[in-house]
């Protein structure tokens, strides 16, 4: 306790030099938690917007199905299982075939993918009841991004042109019922969503899927034969890998602000010891063991960190609150990084991030608080008191 | 006895030009005038795309319908690049890779070096009397001929053009036009022969567009250079070692 009392009050004598310390460190806490909260709130929300547009509690995928490989999309198809028959006549999961098609937006040719969906189903927060019977023309439902790429709004029309499972081509006139505004990049660019029972009639694969979306409360989940099933972590890994990647890269970052407030609290304490030989020789004079005495100088040095940690509570509290619920406004161009980014990031704190750094930062300036102190180990005490380093 | 012969030559021509009338005799004809047993070909691609025109010359050997061998001639980015067709394959050798690879499923719908044909029209039974039931529906006048005019209904089901229209020459049996259609019966493809020629005692396409109505553009002309009919071709030629020669 005397220790911690002597601590302070030798921090708190040193002035500007502790405060400018306490700054950086204070600074380099607060920018470490708003920056990984950046980054869990990233992928919280791209997660939540996966699982609701794309991912639902998981996905059975036909045994040939490869989203990776678009040239096997059209030999990726199977009647659908009785087993998931109940749950889709259930509204706890949905079917969904893939075909692969052209279309010709101002005489251009773009590849597209088919994506037929039943207009009733409400396993992914895709809005497919615009795809309800429409006499006059194929109804279709696209994405934001792909309406602004094709250059293409409500009501036109559209030139699709694909083969039906035999390798005939076939080709109509659709129409564009709806545009959906989704942060799900998944479901939108590149793709035209069409009623499931239309599409199964247009390619003569009726009753069949390409993949089949579980709903999130569906439990009894098993692999059936031609149907694999996919975890929710196993469909997100892409963006979970990223954000993981982006996390190491900012640690980089960290990193560099973390040495230069390690290096400023080094410097500190190797001056502190060399300028107070004479109160070091005078405190062991008086008795006190050389690791009292380390402990002392390291408790000074940790200080700086315990004092950062109020400063940028002070500041560094209502900063994080205000855009945890504020959130932080992104540029557009952030749309076209191929994963859900919100137009307003709201950053995520956790207790575990917070406390986290805070552990981390603590113990590193600790470490570096209490290297310097080493030399006190060789120093005589007759020697110190009469300003010598021994 | 002379009116007897007069007679009898009379149903004959008469049954010979019913014969012809046939939509399925027509196209027959049209298949033995385009299929030689093999032949040599030099030709020239002319693709008009959005970013200009690219002109591609290539020579070929053909036996029958299922093997054919193409080697590009130039520009001399596409030199030396090879396609080999054996019956219901196809491979293609890119001497900047150094690589064969094999064009299949998928593959095979893919432009053809960006043009308006695609691997699978390459691929294509040139015999339509094989793939596809012909009615004739009636007579018009194209490119200043007299043509009949076919309308192809497909017999088999994994054909990619379920429904063709033909003009053909009625009296060099050439397909002068040709409209390619979808099952619903939109209009993708036309096909035309802009100038033809004799050669030996065939006529033969000189210069042709295909198009593909739906892009933008004037569509892909061929032009055959230069064609030799039942010339000898080595058996090497067609196998998997020539892309590589």
């Amino acid at each position: 306790m005397l220790a911690l009392r002597l601590a302070y009050r030798n921090v708190v004598g040193k002035g500007l030099r502790t405060w400018l310390n306490v700054a950086v460190l204070s600074l380099a806490y607060v920018l470490i938690i708003w920056h990984q909260g950046m980054f869990i709130g990233m992928l919280r929300y791209g997660s939540r917007a996966m699982i609701d547009y794309e991912v639902g509690g998981g996905q059975y995928w036909h045994r040939s199905y490869d989203p990776l490989d678009i040239l096997s999309h059209d030999d990726a198809h199977g009647r659908i299982p009785a087993e998931l028959s109940e749950l889709i006549s259930q509204g706890k999961a949905t079917p969904i075939l893939i075909r692969q098609a052209a279309i010709y937006p101002e005489g251009r040719l773009h590849s597209v993918l088919l994506k037929g969906i039943d207009h009733s189903q409400t396993v992914l927060k895709i809005p497919s009841h615009h795809l309800k019977n429409d006499k006059e023309a194929l109804p279709v439902l696209i994405g934001k991004r792909m309406a602004k790429s094709l250059a293409m709004g409500i009501d036109d029309y559209i030139t699709i042109r694909w083969r039906d499972a035999k390798g005939t081509f076939d080709a109509l006139e659709a129409r564009i019922v709806a545009i959906m505004d989704t942060p799900a990049t998944g479901v939108d660019k590149g793709q035209l969503w069409v009623p499931l029972e239309a599409l199964q009639k247009m390619v003569q694969l009726e009753n069949e899927a390409t993949l089949i979306v579980v709903g999130r409360n569906v439990l009894s989940i098993k692999d059936l034969p031609e149907w694999k099933f996919k975890e929710p972590d196993f469909l997100m890994r892409d963006i979970i890998e990223m954000v993981r990647g982006k996390r190491v890269g900012a640690a980089i970052l960290y990193a560099v602000l973390l040495f230069l407030a390690m290096l400023a609290i080094f410097d500190t304490q190797v001056l502190a010891i060399f300028n107070r030989r004479k109160e070091i020789g005078t405190l062991m004079a008086l008795g006190m063991s050389r690791g009292s005495v380390i402990l002392l100088f390291t408790l000074e040095g940790a200080m700086n960190g315990i004092l950062a940690i109020a400063v940028g509570a002070i500041y560094g509290i209502p900063l994080l609150v205000f855009t945890a619920q504020r959130g932080i406004s992104l540029p557009e161009v952030t749309e076209e990084f191929g994963f859900a980014i919100p137009p307003k990031l709201f950053p995520f704190y956790s207790v575990g991030l917070i406390v986290g750094t805070v552990f981390i930062v603590s113990l590193t300036v600790t470490i570096v608080s209490f290297l310097p102190t080493r030399r006190i180990l060789k120093m005589k005490p007759t020697d110190a008191l009469r300003g010598k380093m021994s | 006895m002379k009116k007897i012969v007069i007679f009898v030559l009379l149903i004959s021509a008469g049954s010979l030009h019913a014969e012809e009338l046939t939509g399925k005799a027509i196209l027959e004809r049209v298949d033995s005038n385009m299929v030689a047993r093999n032949r040599r070909v030099t030709s020239t691609m002319i693709i008009e795309g959005r970013r200009g025109t690219r002109t591609l010359q290539a020579q070929s050997w053909v036996q029958g319908v299922e093997k054919a061998f193409t080697e590009y001639l130039s520009p001399p980015r596409e030199k030396g690049t090879k396609m080999l067709k054996l019956q219901d394959q196809l491979w293609i050798y890119s001497p900047s890779t150094d690589r064969t690879i094999k064009i299949a499923g998928h593959m095979l719908r893919r432009s053809l070096m960006g043009s308006d044909v695609s691997y699978e029209d390459y691929m294509e039974d040139p015999k339509l009397s094989n793939i596809y039931d012909a009615k004739l529906v009636g007579e018009e006048r194209v490119q200043e001929r007299n043509c009949y005019v076919l309308d192809l209904t497909a017999i088999k089901e994994d054909v990619a053009y379920h429904r063709r229209k033909i003009w053909i020459d009625k009296e060099r049996y050439l397909p002068l036009q040709e409209n390619r259609f979808a099952k619903r019966g939109k209009l993708l493809k036309t096909f035309v022969i802009n100038e033809v020629f004799k050669i030996e005692d065939r006529w033969y396409p000189k210069k042709m567009t295909f198009k593909d109505v739906m892009l933008k553009g004037s569509g892909t002309k061929f032009i055959i250079d230069s064609v030799e009919f039942d010339v000898e071709i080595p058996k090497y030629v067609f196998s998997k070692a020539s892309l590589r020669r």
